[in-house]
């Protein structure tokens, strides 16, 4: 059976963890590779980096910092944030990132996915969609760290990145990011239905059972960011609560 | 010990040299990983590693552009029997051809061919596709010597939208289960291949890389 994979995601600006937390086994809570250290060695199945750096001297950082982590985590690291160009991809890619995901771009520029499938195979590319709610049963694509508003229908738009190429669909709700409330599963439902690509579901969790949630409505991956970050949860436990309600997991004994 | 990792041109390859030198460093075997694409590398290792991503197609095609390294390949695993492992699309193309963007032929060192995949559930639902996650190893031939020390039902990372069809029983070491059974491990003789990624498996990618090492086929 394929196992569920949670992934703990780390927001890195300038090559440092954004909004860290000493844990008590960090020494420094602002380092993205022994964040990723951690994260893997608690059970992991994957690693996702966020690079909301601005500047083209941190993007060279962030190549460092993904190319640090995979010296030392042997499971797969996405990599998104300001891939414009299948140069900035083939970069991450040789840098040791497994996939990379694409955001804003794919808006302004749809083909790029295509080409980038072309070039390294659609396993490597993410196409990530912040969506939020446009009305009963309707979403939006948002751009922009859900700032900007595109009027594109968020379901069409899954059907044109599985189109394009994309090899896998990161999927933000931009309503209930940072609630806690648990995953918009209704978003979800309607993804499982238009595509066959997996899906990752981001944002609201705040507790394990929205993992569980997540998963009964069709998502093969759970994303995470806050509440591994601030300690509110650990990885075992989504990874147990899934469990529990007979949904296969990955055992923490096989991680590092 | 020389290993030489084969670059067909189609990915990271880093990893792979990564996971490796990590297991070196663990096991305390002297060896050494060159990524090249000089076939006379090929033909001076000692063992032999293929990875490969995206098409078929495609990693044959920067297979067939490096001058010479087929028949390095060749006269190195089959000729003089060095060991092999081959990853991802590197172990599709031990089979005897690859469906994927046309018909393309493969090393034919393996039974089979290289088939789109439609898993379906039980109730005859799409399952998800690619396969993208952690599946369970089902152990065929528990006694082979790369699955030394992995317990069954031990979970590696696939990637992968086709997979080995019309293999033979005795030539399948490991399979893994996605809307019935998709080959995992497939070898005979010196050559092992994995469909999923040995190098981004945690524990038991690394186990694995260990077992061929030290494997004395």
């Amino acid at each position: 059976m394929l196992a569920l994979r949670v992934i703990p995601c780390l927001d890195v600006k300038d090559g440092r963890v954004v909004k860290g937390v000493n844990f008590l086994e960090l020494r420094d809570a602002g380092d993205p590779v022994e964040q990723a250290r951690i994260y893997d060695r608690e059970g992991a199945d994957e690693i996702t980096f966020l690079d909301i750096t601005a500047s083209h001297e941190g993007r060279d950082t962030m190549l460092d910092v993904v190319s640090r982590t995979a010296a030392q985590v042997f499971i797969p690291l996405t990599v998104g944030g300001g891939v414009r160009a299948v140069e900035d991809m083939r970069r991450l890619l040789l840098a040791g990132a497994d996939k990379v995901s694409v955001n804003s771009a794919f808006v302004t520029d749809p083909a790029l996915v295509t080409r980038g499938a072309e070039a390294f195979g659609s396993q490597a590319i993410v196409v990530a969609i912040d969506a939020r709610s446009s009305g009963e049963g309707t979403w939006e694509v948002f751009t922009h760290g859900g700032r900007r508003g595109t009027g594109i229908d968020a379901i069409e738009w899954i059907r044109e990145a599985e189109r394009r190429g994309a090899g896998e669909i990161l999927l933000t709700s931009m309503d209930r990011d940072g609630t806690r409330q648990g995953f918009d599963l209704g978003l979800l439902r309607a993804a499982r239905a238009a595509v066959r690509l997996p899906i990752v579901a981001s944002g609201g969790v705040g507790a394990v059972e929205h993992f569980v949630e997540g998963a009964k409505a069709g998502a093969t991956g759970l994303l995470a960011a806050s509440v591994f970050h601030y300690g509110q949860m650990r990885i075992a436990e989504a990874k147990a609560a899934l469990e529990q309600a007979g949904l296969p997991i990955r055992p923490m004994a096989e991680a590092a | 010990m020389r290993i030489a990792v084969i670059d067909p041109g189609s990915g990271n390859l880093a990893s792979v040299k990564r996971a490796l030198e990590r297991v070196i460093g663990e096991t305390g075997v002297a060896a050494e990983v060159a990524v090249t694409t000089d076939a006379a590398e090929v033909r001076a290792a000692d063992r032999v590693v293929l990875p490969g991503q995206g098409a078929f197609a495609a990693c044959r095609r920067g297979l067939d552009a490096l001058p010479g390294m087929v028949d390095a390949l060749t006269d190195s695993v089959m000729g003089q029997k060095k060991p092999f492992l081959g990853i991802c699309v590197g172990m599709q193309l031990m089979a005897e051809r690859g469906l994927e963007h046309g018909v393309t032929p493969g090393l034919g060192w393996i039974a089979g061919e290289i088939a789109p995949m439609d898993p379906r559930d039980e109730a005859g639902v799409e399952l998800p596709l690619p396969q993208m996650g952690w599946n369970a190893l089902v152990l065929d031939q528990p006694a082979h010597p790369l699955l030394a020390g992995l317990a069954p039902g031990a979970h590696a990372y696939f990637v992968h939208s086709y997979a080995l069809a019309g293999g033979k029983p005795a030539e399948l070491l490991a399979s893994a289960r996605y809307g019935g059974t998709v080959p995992a491990i497939i070898g005979r003789d010196n050559i092992a291949g994995t469909q999923f990624h040995v190098e981004k498996s945690s524990l038991v990618g690394l186990r694995i890389l260990a077992n061929f090492l030290r494997w004395d086929p």
